[in-house]
């Protein structure tokens, strides 16, 4: 029957709410017994939805839930063999710490001196063995999750499905539990099911992370994998800090950015084609050099490195002056600015005070390659109106003349919009379609927006200026930067 | 030395309600017990209670009365359990819709109801009788019951449902193990609520049976608005008597949950 050995099996599982729009879109995910597997993502990513369709109160659109080789999409969850610890503990407030952890033994019909070895095992595995008789209502934060683990452990189930079961202790007990959490998983030896918005978690808990957002996996893979190759500039912004900038692979280990060219580990991306450039804050080496030396380039030998930190050898190497700088800790965090615009944030374990002005380089292998999902343009199709307007993103725009003269009314066309030329305005009703700021990229010396229009597209904008999460926009596209291509052929046919 | 300012202390803000408690609860609350432990003279006696334990009349309308309160109470309790179980789950996500349903009644007068019980009982000729008492008492007092069981329904944690299933519960066990025993606040406070009023009803009564069957409540308006004078004392007695029987009732169940608890105030 078992096609294969995979202890949780979804498979292309959507979720489709109500307002038609998608919880959980096409998401496929195998966990191996004994594995623990964190979904992370910021809220409303589906994370949630799809912890919920596993333990089964919630039933998925489309797709198979399989568990141990078995269809369990339309299993009610008291039949599943999956336990939840809930992100509010849910545990019962007319029972006691005794009774709330015998609930699923009790409902089992176990024998009553059975059940009190279990519940004291139990117990005593979350360190709770002298609270037995207290009411719920008067333990801590902590104590409560620890009773609700022990509750859902209790039924020894194949898989523990936890949902952000520490988002409501403080950053201390955070740790700790964090620390427990990780050693019950090997002394128990089943399956942990982890969801979380908390990227550190994440990466100190799981021995594989599920990145999602909007629905979708972004990518699946060890800590390790996640932080050091993130495949989208979602993940890489999302996961731990770093400099995401727009740049060229000129050829197979050589990428251009920062108007500078680099040495790097990346092949397979074609010849000048552009790419997202991720570099992480503690990978980048800062030095100081002597002031006015930065703009000659080659300050080697004169550069100021008493302890001998700066690799030796051919690097590109770029510089800046100190913007700011943070103590963090353990380490200072920098903002640099270079001469020609763009910021860096690095992390040292030296302080720079503002003004310093320093070099800095990055090892080939700390730079990480990222295939750009869009380039100068935002394509969407469109189709040709009366009076010198076409249609696309469900508003009408004005378009020169110049651009209609191949085509006639009615004609469908692809439309192209240079990211650099979506004109954002600050009140919405100005301009011809209004959306919402989605998401926000720095790159370096500008800005990446994602704007949601109020129909549900999505639109790719550079720009300078500083927008925030959430903002509503008013978006104008000047005539001249509509550009009208003739649909590929197959677009024609449909139309 | 502290000035007094009449502005200054949120205990200034407390006197008109305290004065009100005083003038139309406190006073009335101690003169019938004064007059009920008096004879019409004045003279500290007993008599009013021995009288009331020595008519069996009175002592079998007391015993009906509380059958009859207890039986109503029950019938509301079926009734409007799973009345406010559909209305708290219900996937309809017009809870108020469903609330005024139950509530609209209350706008209208319930003599103004119970007269128009009377006349839909004669209309389909249905005996008026211990039958239509049961009947106009649930049909008064079934918002009373609805109401704070639906508040605690409404209230609770769905996750704790969640969790019940999830840790193997099939839909009876979660019922009966969670949703039940949680729910026990808003039942209580239906019964007081339903409970109390019905030992006291008369004008129920009197109109839905014709005043053939005579509750408590008749007795002690009897004593006061027929009796004259003579009587004031033997109905502070009875009124004390019930008084005591409801005091009685506020104590049953956990003390813990408290009728507030459960919304109803």
């Amino acid at each position: 029957m078992t096609e294969n050995n995979y202890l949780i099996d979804v498979r292309h599982v959507s979720k489709q709410f109500e307002d038609g729009k998608y919880a959980l879109n096409d998401v496929s995910l195998q966990v191996k017994k004994g594995e623990f597997v964190t979904i992370l993502g910021p809220s409303g990513c589906g994370k949630t939805t799809l912890l919920r369709c596993i333990a089964g109160f919630q039933v998925a659109s489309e797709g198979d839930i399989l568990l141990n080789g078995e269809d369990v999409t339309n299993m009610p969850p008291n039949k599943r063999p999956v336990n939840t610890v809930f992100q509010k503990y849910a545990l019962f407030p007319h029972l006691n710490v005794f009774e709330n952890v015998a609930f699923g033994l009790k409902l089992r019909g176990i024998e009553k001196s059975e059940m009190e070895k279990r519940v004291k095992k139990a117990l005593k595995m979350v360190s709770m063995s002298d609270y037995e008789y207290r009411d719920v209502d008067s333990l801590s934060g902590g104590q409560q999750q620890r009773v609700a683990i022990a509750r859902a452990i209790i039924n020894e189930p194949e898989v523990l499905l936890l949902d952000e079961p520490l988002a409501a202790l403080d950053l201390k007990m955070r740790k700790d539990m964090q620390l427990e959490l990780k050693e019950m998983h090997k002394k128990l030896g089943i399956t942990f099911i982890y969801v979380t918005h908390d990227q550190e978690e994440a990466l100190t808990l799981s021995d594989r992370v599920v990145v999602m957002n909007e629905g979708r996996i972004q990518q699946i893979g060890t800590p390790t994998d996640i932080y050091n190759e993130p495949v989208n500039c979602f993940v890489a912004d999302f996961i731990g800090e770093s400099n995401i900038l727009s740049g060229t692979m000129i050829r197979d280990r050589r990428v251009a950015f920062c108007d500078r060219e680099f040495d790097c580990v990346d092949t397979g991306f074609g010849e000048n084609m552009p790419v997202d450039v991720v570099l992480r804050p503690e990978d980048i080496y800062i030095w100081e050099t002597g002031t006015g030396r930065r703009k000659s380039d080659v300050p080697d030998q004169s550069d100021y490195d008493p302890e001998d930190r700066i690799p030796k050898g051919n690097f590109t190497k770029w510089y800046g002056v100190v913007e700011s700088c943070i103590f963090k800790g353990v380490h200072y965090e920098m903002v640099v600015k270079t001469d020609n615009g763009y910021e860096f944030m690095v992390q040292d374990y030296h302080e720079f005070v503002p003004g310093t002005e320093v070099g800095m380089l990055v090892k080939p292998e700390d730079i990480q390659i990222i295939r750009k999902e869009h380039y100068r343009y935002n394509t969407f199709n469109g189709e040709v109106l009366k009076n010198g307007k076409v249609r696309f993103l469900d508003a009408e725009w004005i378009v020169p003349e110049s651009q209609l003269q191949s085509f006639v009314v009615g004609d469908k066309v692809q439309i192209r919009v240079p990211l650099r030329e979506v004109e954002l305005l600050d009140y919405e009703d100005e301009g011809t379609l209004s959306g919402e700021v989605h998401f926000i990229l720095f790159k370096g010396n500008h800005y990446q927006l994602t704007i949601r229009t109020d129909f549900g597209d999505d639109l790719f904008v550079y720009t300078n200026d500083v927008w925030d999460h959430g903002d509503r926009v008013g978006i104008h596209i000047a005539p001249e930067s509509i550009l009208l291509d003739k649909m590929p052929d197959q677009g024609n046919e449909e139309a | 030395m502290k000035k007094f300012n009449i502005f200054g202390s949120r205990r200034t803000w407390a006197w008109p309600y305290v004065l009100f408690l005083v003038l139309f609860v406190l006073l009335p609350l101690l003169l019938i017990v004064v007059y009920a432990f008096t004879d019409p003279e004045g003279h500290l006696t007993i008599k009013n209670f021995v009288q009331f334990f020595r008519t069996t009349e009175a002592v079998n309308t007391f015993i009906y009365s509380l059958a009859i309160a207890m039986l109503t109470t029950i019938i509301c309790l079926l009734l409007g359990y799973p009345a406010a179980y559909i209305m708290a789950t219900s996937e309809l996500k017009t809870p108020a819709v469903m609330s005024m349903l139950f509530i609209l009644p209350m706008w209208i007068n319930f003599l103004l109801r119970t007269l128009a019980t009377v006349e839909l009982f004669n209309m389909f000729s249905i005996p008026l009788g211990e039958g239509a008492l049961l009947y106009g008492m649930c049909y008064d007092f079934l918002p009373f019951m609805i109401y704070p069981i639906y508040n605690t329904l409404q209230k609770m944690d769905k996750s704790l449902i969640e969790a019940a299933y999830d840790l193997g519960a099939n839909r009876l066990e979660v019922f009966t193990k969670v949703i039940l025993p949680l729910s026990t606040p808003g039942i209580y406070s239906g019964i007081i609520m339903v409970f109390m009023p019905t030992v006291s009803t008369f004008a129920i009564s009197e109109l839905l049976t014709h005043n053939k069957i005579t509750l408590f409540g008749s007795l002690i308006q009897r004593a006061f608005g027929e009796g004259g004078l003579q009587m004031w004392n033997y109905g502070a007695a009875l009124s004390l008597i019930m008084l005591i029987i409801i005091g009685i009732t506020s104590f049953f169940g956990d003390k813990e949950e408290s009728p507030s608890q459960a919304g109803l105030i």
